[in-house]
């Protein structure tokens, strides 16, 4: 008698085999790291991928130099406990143009910071294929996405012609210059994140648990004062209020959650109940219609 | 099912109990197809929905969508939330697969949500081809359509065995049983040969929810289970204890000397440690050493599971490989017999090179024969000499190197290819194999005792083929038989082969549509490999149009003996000389497929020589030729000194 694999199982092979797929055809792979709690994921399944020998890929974290003080404190923690190469890339083009969320809106901050320098860093390693985290429960320009989806010369995606993607057989055929994007957590949705972490027993970034954290409300979100590069506005009140984040990026961008789970049994019993997306604290996905899919188009992950 | 968790947990008041029943929850993979507008979306939607899996936000912005895109009046415009691209809802249609997710009490689901027009069929094939079960949408007022037909063929083709035949919009025409049971007789008359284990009919109306979770109060001649009654309790495992045992090596995992571990999916079947296994390919046994996970080795591995294994001795196994039982081995073969689901505009042709990928192997493949086309409608076996986009067929490939396989009935991972263009690495197609052909078994190479080496001695040369490619009236002849007079008179043994020569006996059978001229230069680098390998040196003056069939001319030689020489002349010139006349034909529709007039000429991208004539006299080019040559000691010194033998 077999035993039989559960859900969680079937997510986990699969991803490890697309780790794997990458690694034998691909000339230079990188692992996109944005250091939330599904690139903790990813990072994970990296290590058990190749097990016993280390990813044979480097990891590179696109800098905003906007990510929460904790996220980068807990990137360095990451790399130096598990011994990854880490590439930190920052769009300098758009620090010395001080570029930054609150004078440049949203879009263009995401742009220039996220999305060019990604393009940036892809173009000056030459990486031919990049692993991200994205899943297809997010949004539903994701819900379209291949797993292994291509990208011209120019990173963009051309989601009207995507390559048909039959059974476990991938196409990783590229010209030079031509990239594909690989995303071995597609099929995972938020609830199978929290669980795998549960179950992992998986270290992720402290500002995912509920803490007293100095907020102000702004555009009908919770924004956390991480640093005083932040200025208040008139009218507006920094408190301390105990909160939480579902998801984490930039933190002018990101909104937090009241709540008081403390611990990870806390955060899978609040999110049974939720009655909003995750993608719902982004800022950037609120942007305009279609916000992501156009992002993508122009070499946004 | 946020409400049903929500009311859960109050009672059960812990989360590790309620996780506990989600562990136990088996996975169900499946699809809506059909044809346009049969509401598969909306389905989707629907489900969505009844399950409590669409959030505040998202329904707020569902809502403002509908007032902008939507076709549904007052109502939510369910098919907004899967057609997720700006061009799907600006044009109400499908183009892509949507994957979403939603659980049930006793379920886990993803559903691939395809689009029903004919030309986006390779998108529905993606989500196909990983579904256990298909929802087959009809209309009410429509009954069974192309569509219906063409996904229904290819989910049996792809290995799905079980049907929802979802007969929507009942409510449009007035929930009659006599329409749903007239749609129900024709789909079973058409489907009985596809082979499904189970073909469950359900009448519906996605937009009201009518027998989707609830049961409609309007169809009491009704007695079935409803959609999701159905879903959560359809039982597709396949006894997979019974399956042989399959390993696809993905990766060699050799971090230092001391570890060598080949890493992959179990296919089928299961191993343990101690076990025997046999290298497919190869034939070589050794035993299970190691089954390496992180986290500590295992004792045994089953099917789905992604581990590495490290075996008792040092067996030759690189990616590509199948680790298999030693009872019951796959074939490995480099002919078979498949059918195919063509993705591309570009049709597919006999003769055609393609790089041939199954889960973990690859190898160069050309179709040697297409058997038929599959008539959509009948089932009838057509005579064809492409397959079109969208077109199902049935053929034999053959393939550079053999490869390790299963029948696709027997093993969908084993069994499945796809197929890639060389130039664009376009997927093209998707094969299933049928079976193996024996012939690469019966026909031997047969070892021969005098070499090419030694007959390229005894004619004191190297052979090579010089591959002359232009438009017609190029002046490819001329300036191949001037070199070969210059060379032959110089003593080396040369043979020309000219296309319209060729075309008069070898190839007099042939045409001039592209499949034929694919199989024109086929059989001329054949036997000019044929003459190489006799010693010669071939002079080829074809016009072979197309950079895939010089490719694989040029990768059917050694390495260096293939020369391609472009005779670029442009297409004003040559339709100005029009030695035999064809141009003003050509150009008064006369003659059809007529290379630069209207079917296309894929200059060289990398020729080894570029010839450039205009201004230019034959004598000079020559010139040129036999300096390369000369350079490359092809021609050699006693051929300098002007001698002859």
């Amino acid at each position: 008698m077999l035993a039989r694999l559960t859900h969680l199982d079937r997510l986990e092979a699969e991803a490890i085999h697309i780790f794997r797929e990458v690694a034998a055809t691909f000339s230079k792979p990188v692992m996109l790291y944005s250091i939330g709690k599904d690139s903790s994921v990813l990072l994970h399944l990296a290590m058990k991928a190749f097990y016993p020998a280390k990813p044979p890929f480097p990891f590179l974290h696109v800098d905003t130099t906007w990510k929460f003080r904790e996220m980068i404190a807990f990137r360095d923690e990451m790399a130096q406990k598990l011994g990854f190469e880490l590439l930190v890339h920052v769009n300098e083009d758009g620090v010395r143009d001080g570029i930054n969320p609150f004078d440049h809106g949203s879009n263009t901050h995401t742009h220039v910071m996220k999305t060019v320098g990604l393009r940036q860093a892809l173009d000056k390693y030459g990486f031919d294929a990049a692993f991200g985290g994205a899943r297809r429960d997010e949004e539903k320009a994701r819900a379209k996405e291949r797993i292994f989806s291509f990208r011209n010369a120019s990173h963009a995606w051309d989601p009207k012609n995507q390559r048909p993607e039959m059974w476990k057989i991938f196409n990783t055929r590229v010209a030079p210059g031509e990239s594909i994007r690989v995303f071995p957590l597609s099929n995972w949705t938020e609830l199978d994140i929290w669980q795998y972490i549960l179950q992992e027993n998986i270290p992720i970034v402290p500002l995912y648990f509920a803490k007293e954290r100095p907020v102000v409300e702004r555009d009908g979100m919770l924004v956390m004062r991480d640093d005083d590069r932040m200025k208040l506005k008139p009218g507006e009140v920094l408190e301390n209020r105990r909160v939480r984040f579902r998801t984490l990026g930039c933190y002018p961008l990101t909104g937090a959650i009241e709540s008081d789970a403390t611990d990870l049994n806390g955060i899978v019993s609040e999110m049974l109940v939720a009655r909003t997306s995750e993608r719902q604290g982004r800022l950037i996905d609120r942007d305009e219609a279609g916000s992501m899919e156009k992002k993508k188009r122009e070499g946004y992950f | 099912m946020r409400h049903n968790l929500a009311e859960k947990l109050v009672v059960s008041e812990t989360v590790d109990e309620y996780l506990a029943a989600q562990e136990k929850k088996s996975l169900l993979r499946f699809l809506t197809c059909g044809s346009v507008d049969d509401g598969k979306s909306t389905l989707i939607g629907r489900l969505l929905s009844d399950a409590k899996q669409i959030f505040e936000d998202q329904l707020s912005a569902l809502e403002r969508d509908s007032r902008k895109h939507g076709t549904t009046g007052e109502d939510i415009d369910f098919a907004l939330l899967v057609d997720g691209l700006e061009a799907e809802r600006e044009q109400g249609i499908t183009i892509d697969v949507a994957y979403r997710f939603f659980a049930t009490s006793k379920r886990k689901f993803i559903v691939a949500d395809t689009p029903g027009h004919e030309q986006y069929t390779r998108n529905m094939a993606t989500g196909a081809s990983t579904a256990d079960l298909a929802i087959v949408l009809v209309d009410a007022r429509q009954g069974v359509l192309r569509q219906t037909r063409r996904h229904s063929i290819i989910a049996s083709l792809l290995g799905i065995r079980h049907i929802v035949l979802a007969v929507n919009k009942i409510d449009l025409v007035g929930f009659d049983r006599a329409v749903f049971e007239r749609i129900v007789g024709e789909y079973s008359r058409f489907a009985q040969d596809l082979g499904f284990a189970s073909v469950t009919a359900i009448p519906m109306s996605a937009r009201y929810g009518d027998n989707v979770s609830r049961r409609s109060d309007e169809t009491g001649w009704y007695s079935g289970p409803t959609l999701i009654e159905h879903l959560e309790t359809v039982d597709i495992d396949e006894d997979a204890s019974g399956r042989p045992f399959r390993f696809p090596v993905q990766y060699v995992n050799r971090p230092n000397l001391d570890f060598r571990g080949f890493a992959g999916t179990v296919a089928s079947g299961a191993v343990a440690r101690g076990d025997e296994i046999v290298v497919a390919k190869s034939g070589k046994a050794s035993r299970v050493r190691r089954i390496v996970a992180h986290g500590g080795d295992l004792e045994r591995a089953v099917e789905g599971q992604a581990v590495t294994l490290v075996l008792e001795d040092e067996v030759e196994v690189s990616r590509g490989n199948l680790l298999v039982s030693p009872a019951t081995r796959p074939q490995v073969a480099d002919q078979f017999a498949a059918n195919i689901v063509w993705f591309d505009e570009k049709a597919l042709l006999p003769g055609r090179s393609y790089i041939l990928r199954t889960e973990t192997d690859q190898a160069s493949a050309t179709v040697t024969e297409l058997k038929y086309r599959l008539d959509i409608n009948d089932f009838a076996h057509a005579a064809a000499k492409s397959l079109e986009m969208n077109e199902v067929g049935f053929c034999t490939i053959s393939t550079q190197s053999p490869i390790a396989f299963d029948p696709f009935a027997e093993n969908r991972a084993t069994g499945a290819f796809i197929l890639i263009d060389r130039l664009t690495n376009a997927t093209v197609g998707a094969g299933m194999i049928r079976h193996g052909l024996r012939r690469a078994d019966n026909i031997h190479w047969h070892s021969l005792d005098v070499t090419k080496q030694a007959r390229a001695a005894a004619k004191q040369q190297k052979p090579t083929v010089l591959w002359f490619t232009g438009l017609s009236g190029s002046g490819k002849s001329t300036i191949a038989n001037l070199l070969e007079r210059k060379l032959h008179a110089g003593g080396r043994h040369t043979y020309l082969l000219d296309g319209d020569n060729i075309r008069h006996g070898l190839n007099r059978d042939l045409g001039f549509s592209e499949a034929d001229r694919v199989e024109n230069i086929r059989r001329v680098a054949e036997v000019a490999r044929l003459m190489a390998d006799a010693g010669l040196i071939v002079l080829v003056s074809f016009i072979s149009p197309f950079r895939a069939e010089r490719r694989v001319a040029r990768e059917l030689m050694s390495p260096g003996e293939f020369v391609e020489v472009f005779v670029d002349t442009p297409f004003e010139e040559c339709a100005r000389r029009d030695p035999k006349g064809l141009y003003a034909r050509a150009l008064n529709g006369e003659i059809k497929n007529f290379t630069g007039v209207d079917s296309p000429y894929e200059a060289p991208e990398k020729p080894e020589i570029h010839l450039a004539t205009l201004g230019r006299t034959p004598e000079e080019m020559v010139d040129v030729l036999e300096g390369w040559l000369r350079e490359r000691e092809i021609a050699d010194q006693h051929y300098d000194e002007g001698g002859g033998i």
